[in-house]
């Protein structure tokens, strides 16, 4: 059993809270029901088994007091791997888009899920590849501060807890979890398999497959229909052999995105740094010689791959949230938080529709997402912008590029739109402190203003003491559970006239697309020329004299 | 050239033969090309939309081979008529025109003579070649030229992004194709016309038609060409 014991641990430990321990054990099953898939079996950009067995290395036979001892023997080894590492975002949470100079990273944005890592390290930063994040106080210069292992285990024994304890209320959390065989994870590390990126990217947002659409725990052993790349029956790829990586430096952020790659695979024999599809399969793929195949490459010009290669998204069981109201968040039944679970899930798993510490949501699995052109920059909307909320839902992160761009290409997104805490006077974003063992933490307090107010204070924040409820819009670049070709999105999906791609700026498409004026004046023309026919041979008849013209 | 017919003089003699006037090889491009723009104007109505039943792709590669395969026929069909003369058949003959509208507009209710009568050199009457010529040099080019165009977008997609490119050439090549439609059926119901409903595509078929022959032209036939005479 792999599981993403860290984060859904924990908010299944919060659901526990309030809903009682079935609850907690349900999960447990559910998570332990995944069909194993070993993570050496997994495919990983060329690398193949090892030159070492680290069962037999003297320094990993322990004892170890916590993680960060494993960390300190693995480096005896591996003595640059921290000084690699610590230039990674996993380390640094802090990342600036050189094409659009703004600072991001979950150290910096504000998402509309659970909004700001920044002031909840102390549970957020469970997916900080660190040990020890809750406050400022964090030394990002210790290498024994990194965890290997949340990557690197293959065991499937190794998880993670919340760096801090949370308000009183929620102590109950993470109590009664089997302690870590650490001597036995350290003597099995290997490269990371999908359960291991899964730990926290099928996480994201709260909870399995909650925030990408694209990513969540069916992908730990996909069937081919969910994706063709991952699944054992297909590629049965690790997440690294697309996001190749050098010196712990991953490719394939999604903030800095290549939408049009026309490099395709580079030289024989080299590799390219990119997760790009078309750095494997080149920028002209189809069947050729085929007419359909080079109209295909020429789509690919300005469509992306994903676009008709992922048909549907959230298609392996687990839905995906579509809509989350925080302005809900805080009611009480006899004075306790409560959770309903009114919508069921592909797999049968039961999820949230509402929760007291969050607000209500809404899912959505196996559909269409959407699409909109993309160069491949996103504008963000962060703490330091004066929002313009003339026009909304306000979009988090805005979409960039355009038809007349000839590096943009229409891209499929799952969209998020929720309303979210914001300050109505200053126009601003704001941090909202939901961790915290104090009377101002949202998860435990319950007072929205309050737990605002110390947000914007712990960060030295201007904050108008009024609070509103922002609609907004994310935009969730798709990219994964690409479907077997069959069963790509066809011709007639956008070739019609309800196209998945209507109302796109830009865009010409036979049979959904033309000219209403002449259409009208060519079906008149057609109409009229068949009145006349029908007229004159009606004269004919009705005249009834046999033709003696020139013919014979 | 001299339409016997019409020569000044006395009227020759003239007896009714029936010859052969299609030949085989205009025979087989006149009917390939009646399929082959059956099949686009279908696929490509499908292409354009108005047919949801046919399945996108499906036109598309149908509309494309048939198109190619119509492009063929015509460059075969361009060459046959400069090498064996028979373009000469679609100069047009304004003279005659306003006789021919007259007929098909009243003459043909009243059972009036067509104005008209097949030669062994001229097998069209005015109107007829008027809008062969039309079909020919107008609608005909109209079509396979933004065609082509259209064909080869990936040729030139690159360049023609954020212009009208694409949507002008598809423009074009629909306002031609309602052209091509509105042709056909006028030209499949002029079939209708002859001395029988069927005549005319019965001539089309066995390619013999019955021409007034002077007794010059009879007696060259007869010598020469004895195979073009129906026995």
């Amino acid at each position: 059993m792999r599981s993403p014991l860290g984060v859904a641990g924990a908010l299944f430990a919060v659901a526990l809270l309030f809903s009682g321990p079935s609850r907690a054990e349900d999960v447990a099953e559910q998570l332990s029901a995944r069909p194993a898939t070993p993570a050496a079996a997994q495919k990983s950009s060329g690398l193949k088994g090892g030159t070492a067995d680290h069962s037999k290395f003297e320094a990993l036979k322990g004892p170890f007091a916590d993680g960060s001892e494993v960390t300190k023997a693995c480096l005896s080894c591996h003595t640059e791997a921290g000084k690699h590492f610590m230039k990674s975002i996993h380390w640094t949470w802090d990342y600036t888009n050189p094409k659009t100079g703004q600072k991001l990273g979950k150290h910096n944005v504000i998402n509309n899920f659970c909004t700001n890592a920044r002031g909840n390290e102390g549970m957020c930063a469970q997916c900080h590849a660190g040990y020890g994040w809750k406050d400022d106080t964090f030394d990002f210069t210790n290498q024994n501060n990194i965890d290997c292992l949340v990557c690197h285990d293959t065991t499937a024994t190794y998880y993670r807890l919340p760096n801090s304890r949370g308000h009183d209320a929620c102590g109950v959390m993470f109590e009664g979890k089997k302690p870590i065989d650490l001597p036995k994870v350290a003597q099995h590390v290997g490269l990371p398999g999908r359960q291991n990126c899964g730990t926290c990217h099928y996480n994201g947002g709260g909870g399995d497959g909650v925030k990408h659409g694209d990513l969540d725990s069916s992908l730990n052993a996909p069937s081919k229909a969910v994706d063709v790349h991952m699944s054992p029956d297909g590629g049965n790829f690790a997440c690294t052999n697309c996001h190749v990586s050098d010196k712990h430096i991953v490719s394939g952020s999604r903030y800095d995105m290549i939408a049009k790659d026309d490099k395709g695979p580079g030289a024989p024999g080299s590799r390219r740094d990119v997760a790009t599809c078309e750095s494997c399969h080149s920028a002209k793929p189809h069947d050729k010689p085929s007419l359909i195949g080079y109209q295909l490459d020429t789509h690919a010009e300005r469509i992306a791959c994903q676009t008709c290669h992922i048909p549907k998204i959230a298609r392996g069981g687990v839905a995906t949230m579509v809509d989350w109201d925080w302005s809900t968040a805080g009611k009480m039944i006899d004075g306790k938080g409560y959770a309903l679970e009114e919508y069921k899930q592909g797999n049968g798993q039961e999820r949230h529709t509402y929760w007291t510490i969050k607000g209500d949501f809404k899912w959505n699995e196996n559909f269409a997402p959407t699409y909109k052109w993309f160069d491949g920059r996103m504008m963000y909307t962060t703490i330091d912008t004066k929002i313009d909320d003339s026009e909304q839902p306000v979009a988090i992160n805005a979409v960039m590029g355009g038809p007349a761009d000839p590096k943009a290409r229409i891209w499929p997104f799952k969209e998020m739109h929720t309303r979210i805490p914001w300050d109505p006077k200053n126009k601003s974003l704001v941090y909202n402190h939901l961790w915290g063992k104090d009377d101002t933490a949202y998860w435990g307090n319950f007072d929205m203003l309050k737990s605002v107010a110390a947000g914007m204070k712990i960060e030295n924040r201007p904050f108008s003491g009024e609070l509103g409820f922002l609609p907004t819009v994310s935009n969730w670049p798709i990219t994964h559970m690409v479907a077997p070709k069959t069963d790509a999105v066809k011709c007639g999906e956008c070739h019609t006239e309800k196209s998945r791609l209507a109302g796109l700026p830009g865009v010409y498409m036979p049979a959904h697309s033309s000219v209403r004026w002449l259409d009208l004046l060519g079906y008149a023309m057609l109409a009229a020329t068949l009145g006349g026919i029908v007229l004159h041979s009606l004269a004919r008849i009705v005249m009834g004299k046999k033709k003696t013209h020139g013919e014979v | 050239m001299t339409d016997l017919s019409m020569a000044a003089g006395t009227p020759p003699v003239k007896t009714k033969r029936a010859v052969m006037i299609y030949s085989r090889y205009e025979r087989f491009w006149h009917w390939s090309q009646a399929i082959l723009i059956f099949v686009l104007a279908m696929s490509g109505f499908a292409v354009h939309g108005s047919l949801p039943f046919v399945k996108f792709g499906t036109a598309v590669t149908i509309h494309s081979w048939a198109a190619i395969a119509l492009i063929v026929l015509w460059i075969f069909t361009t060459f046959w008529h400069f090498t064996t003369g028979q373009w000469r058949q679609y100069l047009p003959q304004l003279s005659g025109l306003p006789a021919v509208i007259r007929f098909y507009a009243w003459g043909i209710l009243t059972g009036a003579p067509h104005p008209y009568s097949k030669t062994l050199r001229r097998k069209q009457n005015a109107l007829q070649s008027l809008a062969y010529l039309f079909f020919m040099v107008l609608i005909g080019p109209a079509l396979w030229s933004t065609g082509i165009v259209y064909l080869a977008y990936p040729l030139w997609a690159n360049w023609a992004i954020g212009t009208i490119g694409l949507p002008a050439v598809a423009f074009l090549h629909t306002a031609a194709a309602f052209l091509m439609v509105t042709f056909v059926i006028i030209h499949v119901y002029m079939t209708t016309t002859g001395k029988t409903v069927t005549h005319y595509v019965k001539t089309m078929i066995t390619g013999y038609d019955a021409i007034e022959l002077t007794a010059a032209e009879a007696a060259y036939l007869e010598e020469e060409k004895s195979g073009l005479l129906k026995k």
